[in-house]
């Protein structure tokens, strides 16, 4: 019951005539003769949740890290807009306006929350001095839409809350205008409010037509605010499907016994 | 009687606590800060009455002894700031002092032995061409040092601890263990003594000016605080670290401007210049010297380039986090090389201050500084851990070193005995400072 209402309030269907913001073709990656992601492919249309379930282990992350620059893969075509791209590092997939809300965030513990909001891209003054008081300011702005109540700017972010970090790994992501965005259990660590604010945040940017690649263990939220899910088991895909079209019970089997629904 | 009493004490000591914790939140002063001026403030006093009690005369805080303390600092301090770095990002640079050893002999070597022969004996340009030679070595074996660090992925650790080694060795070679002197008089200078000094005038100009700089940083803070409406100190704090500030220039002016040039130099000084030494003697301040200078100078630029810089931001962002860093897009191998190329540098600086300060070069030159600047910048705050670490920190533990170095030797302790207390007052600060760092938490 509840489901139906979750699924009523979901926007629009997605278009998928056009060309996707993402496809993932054929990736493959192995660590040490493990093939951790196994010819994968997988794409992603502008304004679409898609979600990458899996156990752990299963090669969610790995394959991401592909996608984000953090990893090299061994074999297998990144297109973005239906170009190839070539993403060698974490700076290359910025260039792409690819941003990546990591599981571990990725923060500077001993930063406050406007350097890492703008680590590596700082914003310089005259002389390419940084401009920590422009910055701070800006930090302000995001930060009162997406977390009115923050309010600890000058302290470094090892002295903040799970919640609050979290919402600085996530201004960071949205603040540069991304328009492919992975977020890595974005909800991990939060409590009951705080996942509902992470919710609102994605319809919001999914209705602004970004593209979201969102790794999630619960069930709920996948069924909740994804278009489609993707199900990776020892590095392979199982299959993607929309999140529309089956139950609870179908993806659970598509995560534990690795079969598409109806197999 | 007593209940009452202890009942008004407490009640007396929070208002009294909150008050001082009021004044450091509106001022912002740092209380690592304070602790550290309050130790050297402790060390310097208690040489001094020491010496007042037990040898009859208190030698240290006389303007000859503060003035010789500024000078012995120049050298570590230098290498200090740029120890800093080195430390916040997670790495050590063991091999400093063999570096500054290898740079000390090149640059003899060049100005004694080279450049006489290519552009005559004396010629003014020497001392330049030398110090630049000094630090471009100094910058290419600390890049080396950074490049295996980085590339190689050997641990700074044994890279440098090889390095200790390997350029102690090559100091050795390129000399053949003897000392390379005279040096170039110009170049002497940057060593300080009588002539290495700004005197009165120019000490009271650079007082002045580092006054005006106080004065400016804190009206252009507050103007920039203003016009993204941040919150204001209040104008009292405002007005107490100018106060401060400017007090402690005009303080350290005067103290040197106190300490007179020794008869002799006056005589030969006199002499040279045609004047009339009167019969109460002539009283010349020595002022400011050059390497003191130089270390304010350093000081400042590697406070601007730590805050106010992207590369300072990156060292910060690698020393709290790595992963974080790379996956920011920071090039953190290249830091890495950029931040031992800077330590390499400054090192050839420091060397240009010590050999000129002796006069002479040896391939000994600089023997165990690692140990010292290690120190000064651990002392001066400087996390292990990484992440953490400031300029003025570490300049300030360089004068904590050298003050219990200084000290020691007035009042005559033997060398044994020094670094007895050197090495417990390292393993004392750093323990005092994990214990403040875990009640920060």
């Amino acid at each position: 019951m509840s489901e139906t209402s979750m699924t009523m309030t979901k926007s629009a269907p997605v278009d998928r005539t056009g060309t996707p913001l993402v496809e993932l073709r054929d990736i493959s990656i192995a660590f040490g003769g493990i093939k951790a992601v196994d010819h994968v492919s997988l794409d992603l249309y502008p304004g679409e949740v898609v979600g990458l379930l899996g156990h752990n282990g299963a090669g969610k992350s790995t394959l991401i890290k592909c996608l984000s620059g953090a990893y090299q893969m061994d074999a297998g075509e990144i297109f973005i807009n239906g170009e190839k791209a070539e993403i060698r590092n974490p700076r290359d997939a910025r260039d792409y306006n690819i941003e990546t809300i990591y599981q571990t965030l990725a923060l500077a513990d001993n930063l406050d929350a406007a350097s890492n909001l703008f680590l590596g891209r700082e914003i310089t003054g005259p002389g390419g001095f940084v401009d920590d008081a422009r910055m701070e300011a800006e930090t302000r702005k995001i930060m009162g839409r997406l977390n009115p109540n923050f309010r600890k700017f000058k302290d470094p972010v090892m002295a903040l809350s799970g919640g609050q970090r979290q919402s600085v790994a996530i201004a960071r992501a949205v603040y540069f205008n991304a328009r492919i965005l992975i977020m890595d259990e974005p909800t991990a660590a939060l409590g009951p409010h705080e996942t509902q604010m992470v919710a609102e945040l994605i319809e919001e940017l999914k209705a602004q037509g970004l593209g979201i690649f969102l790794i999630e263990h619960d069930i709920h939220n996948v069924m909740r605010l994804c278009d489609r899910a993707s199900v990776m088991k020892n590095g392979q895909l199982v299959g993607t499907v929309n999140v529309d079209d089956v139950t609870d019970e179908d993806i659970l089997g598509m995560i534990i016994l690795g079969k598409r629904p109806g197999e | 009687m007593t209940q009452t009493s202890s009942a008004t004490r407490q009640d007396g000591a929070s208002p009294h606590t909150s008050a001082i914790g009021r004044f450091l939140r509106a001022t912002e002063i740092d209380t690592r800060l304070l602790g550290m001026i309050g130790a050297l403030a402790l060390i310097w006093i208690g040489f001094h009455l020491y010496g007042a009690t037990f040898k009859g005369f208190g030698a240290f805080l006389t303007p000859r002894n503060l003035w010789n303390l500024s000078v012995q600092t120049a050298s570590i301090g230098i290498m200090a700031t740029g120890m800093v770095l080195v430390i916040i990002t997670r790495h050590i640079d063991l091999s400093v002092g063999s570096m500054l050893g290898v740079c000390a002999v090149v640059m003899g070597v060049v100005q004694v032995q080279v450049l006489p022969g290519l552009i005559g004996f004396g010629n003014p340009a020497i001392w330049i061409i030398a110090a630049i030679i000094g630090m471009a070595v100094g910058t290419m074996i600390g890049a080396f040092h950074g490049f295996i660090i980085a590339y190689g992925k050997v641990p700074a650790f044994i890279v440098t601890l090889g390095g200790l080694l390997v350029w102690r060795g090559v100091a050795y070679l390129i000399t053949r263990g003897e000392t390379i002197a005279p040096l170039d008089e110009t170049f002497k200078l940057l060593g300080g003594g009588p002539y290495g000094a700004i005197g009165e005038t120019g000490s009271w100009i650079v007082g002045l000016l580092g006054c005006a700089g106080v004065l400016w940083l804190l009206w252009n803070g507050r103007k920039r605080r203003r016009s993204y409406e941040f919150p204001l100190r209040p104008l009292w704090a405002e007005g107490v670290l100018g106060t401060i500030g400017c007090v402690l220039i005009i303080g350290a002016v005067l103290v040197v401007n106190a300490y007179p040039w020794p008869k002799g130099i006056v005589r030969q000084y006199a002499k040279a210049n045609n004047i009339e030494v009167p019969d109460g003697g002539l009283f010349i301040s020595h002022g400011f010297a050059i390497p003191v200078l130089i270390l304010v100078a350093v000081g400042i630029a590697m406070t601007v380039l730590l805050n106010r810089t992207r590369f300072g931001r990156y060292v910060l962002a690698i020393g709290g986090n790595p992963d974080a860093a790379e996956l920011a897009g920071i090039n953190t191998r290249l830091m890495t090389v950029k931040i031992f190329a800077l330590m390499g540098l400054l090192t050839g600086l420091s060397s240009v201050v010590a050999s000129a300060r002796l006069g002479s070069a040896t391939n000994s030159l600089g023997t165990l500084d690692e140990l010292y600047v290690i120190a000064a910048a651990v002392i001066g705050g400087t996390s292990l851990a990484g992440g953490v670490g400031t300029i003025y920190g570490a300049i300030l533990g360089a004068f904590v070193m050298q003050s219990l170095q200084t000290g020691m030797v007035l009042i005559g302790f033997d060398s044994a005995m020094q670094q007895i207390v050197v090495g417990s007052v390292l393993v004392f600060a750093v323990f005092i400072d994990t214990i403040y760092r875990r009640n920060l938490k």
